[in-house]
């Protein structure tokens, strides 16, 4: 038989080779002309983990643990590697519902197939220790440790600040953040976090198919080694810091006490605060929204931030400035009658004897005596014009790290404001404005404007007689054998030492005065030891003035110098002396001698306005 | 008539080179592919290479037997041995273990066999004997008929187990009717409809539907050559056309365009049968038909593809197109067995350092796909080398058929031909994400027994009946 399709035997053979020749290209493409092959490959089978250092840890001046950490455990799931797992044994391991794993599951579905996403945070290191055995038979969940902060005291929650994740703008800004870091976001935290984070460690493995971990890549050559985060010892003292917050609860306002001869902040308090706590781990972003819309603004660090007119607490400056400038000796006396009076101009006083000197008009807060005080100062012939003059006081309140921030180691510090006689240029016109016109600068008043921080901060240049160290929240850290200069480095006021005496002697005598002398902070003093302060009243345009005190003790060789603020408090005789008084006390001799005073102050509450008006008498 | 030959010096050692090294190969990628530091031993017979070990010599042991029986055998038992097997397909389906899903495999004790598997060769037989038959016309519709019955029992019986792959095998069984002489044109008609089939799924009904006609009226024009009742036919499409897209504007009927389309199709073609029988203008029908065929074909499939296929199946052909880009969804395989393969670079990884077969990131590694550790470990001369075997292979076994004396023996070796090339081409098309994933082994390469049995059994047969082409004319 003829056989006529012969021929299609080059059809067919053809069309196979056609293929085959088809699949050569192909194959010649995939895997001589295209690399990327080869990376996909390289990445399927390495994954770098990343090792978390510790953070540093955080004490306290005296050697107590204030911040520490801890290991938690996220467990994890991809949902495209979920296999068929025995899901009563996950459930009773967990203590979860199926529906809950159904729900959770389904929950990861919806945000990614292929990435990871967490399926139960924060498991106990208990369940973590009897999953982890079974953790083969449940494909395509993961446990990822984390570290996260533990407070081993609720207190200091603005000086230590807190650790949250990462924004876009950190990691834009610093390369060595990435998706899912924490930085610190304030307080000492943020300051130091070049310091506490230690450096990050990379370990890659190899793994299979089931992420399972197949040994180290290239043994180990790339890993890097992560390097634990260094301690800080903090200038705070845990149990004062501890009871200031004690004696400022149901208050709104600060205090800040600093150990004068170094500038070490031994407690800063900003009332309400909140409990650390509140701020790690899976409950910081609902805290967090929670703190942030709370009516009394507990994130608000009033010891940095909240800026006063420092009212009579400002009084001794203007003094030194006088004394300085000689248009006042300590035995000038001006006569007060409840007020001061000129062009035109009444700036009131209480009821006190008169006429007084330097430091009794301190001791009894005259208004008169310093709204003269001050007109000598800008009317000072030695000035050709009263810009001159005030600027010339300007500089001298400066001096004192007034009006721009004093550069410590917080962040958040605002500057309070100081005003140029440009200032008062633009609002009267050149020559347009007097003395008098500014009288109320002579009483603290007006546009001057102060932060806790800076009015401690004076404090300790008076205790110290005319010089100050910037205050500072870090005594020392792990392996540096000293702190930045900029906190040793002595500031000098412009005042000479010499003149301080008289002023201080007012200051004692506002506290330790005879009765019936005018001393306006007699609740302010302790037995045994010599305080010397000042009372000032913040006036608040909203409501109920601020009480304000600052203080410092024992006299000589001051060991801690403080200013209360207490916001809405009145008189600052009626609040803040008393905390003031306290807080030196538990400082000085860690004892109780006034424990009627400290329950005046626990049972008082200016938050609730129904108890309010619960005074002393 | 009977001529005494030696069997060892007639059989076609070229084959049997090929196919041993092929084995050889085999056995060491899927020892690659399943390699495990606990178990370092070939041997193992607790692991998959230690198995196919056993198979291998269970496989030689076969080869042996089907080439020590007399060739006549397979002829005059080539519908009972057809009968047998699609005797045990219907057993499977009773009998057999459920598997993933589908009931292909009985199972022995620690062996499992696949009765599709051997019905391959089985199907062969039954297929080359009826073809060979004297004076059987192919192209005569009651033998393409009855040829067409024997494929597709097996067909409709291992796609009741489920196995889509080892049933669309049967199909390249149409490479052996066209060497019989089926007509050229049916052969490459059903090449165009394959094609036509993977357009439809990557282009709107709308842009077929037009494409057809467009292409109809090339035909027309080429078949014809009389451009004017190209235009003739043209206008009267565009008026039947215009007029019920102004009639549906007009009365704001809420028509899609392409059942416009499919309207004027239909009006206009009455108008073309009505013109052609005046005129007598026979072509213009059968175009007409192959159109409305062609439209038909492209709306069912679609149909098909929409309402019948599972979703995961829609998905796998639609990665396969480029239409979903998805490398960790059902694209999974693909896109692993190419990184596998891309990552082998030119002279591979070398043997045992491949690390996407080490981790196991290839579902399916030393069955369905081998090739990725042939990819991987060996680079493209690895590559290069297996398909360059194949096609020793596959081009020997035609010249062979073509030497046969006896028709049956010639069509079988075109049997033995279109399965081994239709796995190779399917199998490595769909490693290197030219084709589906269609789970069908490739030939002597992939883990197990029954594949790797059958295969040696198929083509075994065929060098019986060459080596005793001169034995008799059958
Ligand atoms: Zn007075």
């Amino acid at each position: 038989m003829k056989d006529f399709y012969s021929n299609r035997k080059y059809v067919i053979a053809g069309l196979f080779l056609f293929v085959s020749l088809i699949y050569i290209i192909r194959l010649f493409s995939l895997q001589v002309v295209n690399k990327s092959y080869r990376l996909s490959a390289s990445s399927n089978v390495s994954r770098s983990v990343t090792q978390y250092p510790a953070r540093g840890l955080i004490y306290d001046r005296n050697g107590k643990l204030l911040v520490s950490n801890e290991a938690v455990y996220d467990l994890m799931v991809v949902p495209n590697q979920l296999r068929e797992f025995d899901t009563a044994n996950f459930c009773t391991i967990l203590n979860i519902s199926i529906d809950d794993v159904r729900k959770k599951i389904k929950q990861a579905q919806d945000y990614s197939f292929y990435t990871a996403s967490p399926f139960l945070k924060q498991i106990s290191s208990k369940t973590y220790a009897v999953l982890q055995e079974k953790m083969y038979k449940f494909q395509g969940f993961f446990v990822q440790p984390r570290i996260i902060r533990k407070y081993t005291m609720e207190i200091a929650s603005h000086a230590l600040g807190y650790v949250s994740e990462v924004d876009e703008k950190a990691i834009k800004e610093n390369q060595y953040y990435r998706m899912g870091d924490y930085i610190g976001k304030s307080g000492v935290e943020k300051s130091y976090e070049d310091v506490l984070r230690g450096r990050k460690g990379v370990n890659i493995y190899m793994v299979d198919v089931h992420m399972r971990k197949m040994g180290s890549y290239k043994e180990g050559k790339h890993d890097i080694t992560a390097i634990v985060g260094v301690n800080i010892v903090t200038t705070l003292d845990a149990d004062l810091q501890e009871y200031g917050e004690l004696l400022m609860r149901n208050k709104t306002g600060s205090i800040v006490a600093i150990e004068p001869c170094t500038g070490e902040v031994l407690a800063l308090v900003s009332s309400p605060c909140y409990d650390p706590a509140l701020l790690i781990g899976r409950i910081r972003s609902e805290n967090f929204i929670k703190l942030q819309q709370d009516t009394l603004k507990p994130l608000f660090n009033r010891a940095l931030m909240a800026q006063y007119p420092p009212g009579s607490t400002f009084k001794p400056i203007n003094g030194l400035i006088g004394l300085q400038e000689k248009v006042i000796y300590p035995s000038t006396e001006y006569y007060c009658d409840q007020g001061f009076y000129g062009g035109g101009i009444f700036v009131g006083c209480h009821n006190h004897d008169s006429p007084l000197n330097l430091p009794r008009s301190i001791q009894n807060s005259c208004n008169t005596y310093f709204c003269n005080v001050f007109r000598n100062i800008l009317e000072n012939r030695r000035y050709g014009s009263v810009a001159e003059a005030f600027n010339s006081w300007r500089e001298y309140v400066m001096s004192f790290g007034f009006g721009s921030k004093l550069d410590s180691d917080f962040t958040n510090e605002l500057k309070g404001f100081v005003p140029e006689a440009s200032y008062y240029d633009k609002y009267y016109g050149k020559n347009g404005w007097r003395a008098l016109t500014l009288i109320s600068l002579a009483i603290g008043q007006g546009e001057l404007t102060t932060t806790p921080l800076q009015m401690a901060n004076m404090t300790a240049a008076i205790a110290n007689r005319g010089f100050y160290c910037t205050p500072h929240i870090v005594k020392s850290i792990e392996g540096q054998s000293d702190i930045d200069f900029r906190f040793t480095e002595k500031h000098k006021t412009k005042i000479d030492s010499s003149h301080f005496e008289v002023i201080i002697k007012g200051m004692d005598w506002a506290v330790n005065g005879k009765p019936g002398s005018g001393s306006t902070a007699r609740r302010a003093r302790i037995e045994g030891i010599t305080v010397c302060g000042k009372t000032g009243t913040a006036e608040n345009p909203h409501g109920e003035d601020h009480s304000i005190f600052i203080a410092f003790a024992p006299k000589n060789e001051p060991k801690i110098a403080l200013s209360v603020y207490v916001e809405n408090g009145g008189w600052g005789s009626t609040y803040a002396a008393p905390i003031a008084s306290l807080m030196i006390e538990k400082y000085l001799t860690d004892t109780l001698t006034k424990g009627w005073l400290e329950e005046f102050i626990l049972n008082t509450n200016l938050i609730d306005h129904e108890e309010k008006g619960n005074t002393l008498e | 008539m009977r001529r005494k030959v030696i069997l060892w010096n007639s059989i076609d050692w070229v084959t049997i080179l090929v196919y041993l090294i092929l084995v050889f190969l085999g056995w060491i990628n899927i020892f690659a592919a399943e390699y495990d530091e606990e178990h370092k031993s070939i041997l193992d017979i607790s692991r998959r290479y230690g198995k196919q070990t056993i198979w291998i010599g269970a496989a030689f042991l076969l080869a042996f037997l089907v080439v020590v029986i007399d060739s006549r055998f397979y002829l005059f038992f080539a519908y009972a041995i057809y009968g047998l097997l699609i005797f045990s397909l219907l057993a499977v389906l009773v009998f057999g273990r459920e598997i993933h899903g589908a009931r292909s495999w009985f199972e022995f004790g620690p062996i499992r066999i696949q009765p599709s598997e051997f019905v391959k060769f089985a199907t062969g037989l039954a297929l080359a004997k009826y073809l060979s038959a004297k004076h059987l016309n192919i192209n005569n519709i009651k033998s393409l008929a009855s040829a067409a019955i024997i494929v597709v029992v097996p067909v409709l019986l291992i796609l009741l187990q489920p196995d889509m792959g080892s049933a669309l095998v049967f199909f390249s069984l149409v490479l052996v009717l066209y060497r019989n002489g089926l007509s050229g044109s049916i052969f490459f008609a059903g090449i165009f409809v394959a094609i036509l089939s993977i357009l439809t799924l990557f282009f709107d009904k709308l842009i077929i539907t037009t494409s057809i006609i467009i292409v109809s009226f090339a035909v027309f024009w080429i078949v014809e050559r009389k451009m004017k009742y190209v235009i003739y036919a043209m206008a009267i499409f565009a008026v039947i056309s215009g007029s019920l897209y102004g009639l549906k504007e007009w009365f704001t009927f809420d028509l899609s365009n392409y059942f416009i389309l499919v309207m004027s199709v239909v009006l206009s073609g009455l108008v073309y049968l009505f013109l052609s029988y005046r005129r007598k203008i026979r072509n213009v029908s059968i175009i007409y038909f192959l159109m409305v065929g062609a439209l038909v074909f492209t709306f069912s499939e679609n149909y098909v593809f929409n309402n019948v296929l599972e979703p995961h199946q829609q998905k796998r052909i639609n990665i396969v197109l480029g239409i979903e880009f998805d490398p960790a969804g059902s694209g999974y395989n693909i896109n692993q067995s190419k990184i596998a393969i891309g990552s082998g670079g030119f002279s591979g990884k070398g043997f045992l350092k491949g690390t996407q077969t080490k981790f196991k990131f290839v579902p399916e590694q030393s069955t369905d796909f081998i090739f990725c550790t042939v990819g991987e470990e060996w680079g493209f001369i690895g590559t290069l080398t297996v398909i360059a075997l194949f096609s020793i292979l596959l081009i020997r076994i035609i010249q062979l058929a073509e030497r046969q004396r006896s028709a049956f023996a010639r069509l079988y070796g075109y049997v033995v031909f279109s399965i081994i090339s239709f796995h190779v081409v399917v199998n490595i098309g769909m490693t290197i994400g030219l084709f589906p994933v269609i789970g069908i082994p490739l030939p002597f390469f992939s883990y197990g027994g029954s594949s790797l049995w059958a295969f040696t059994i198929l083509l075994f047969i065929f060098l019986r009946m060459d080596a005793g082409r001169m034995e008799y004319f059958i």
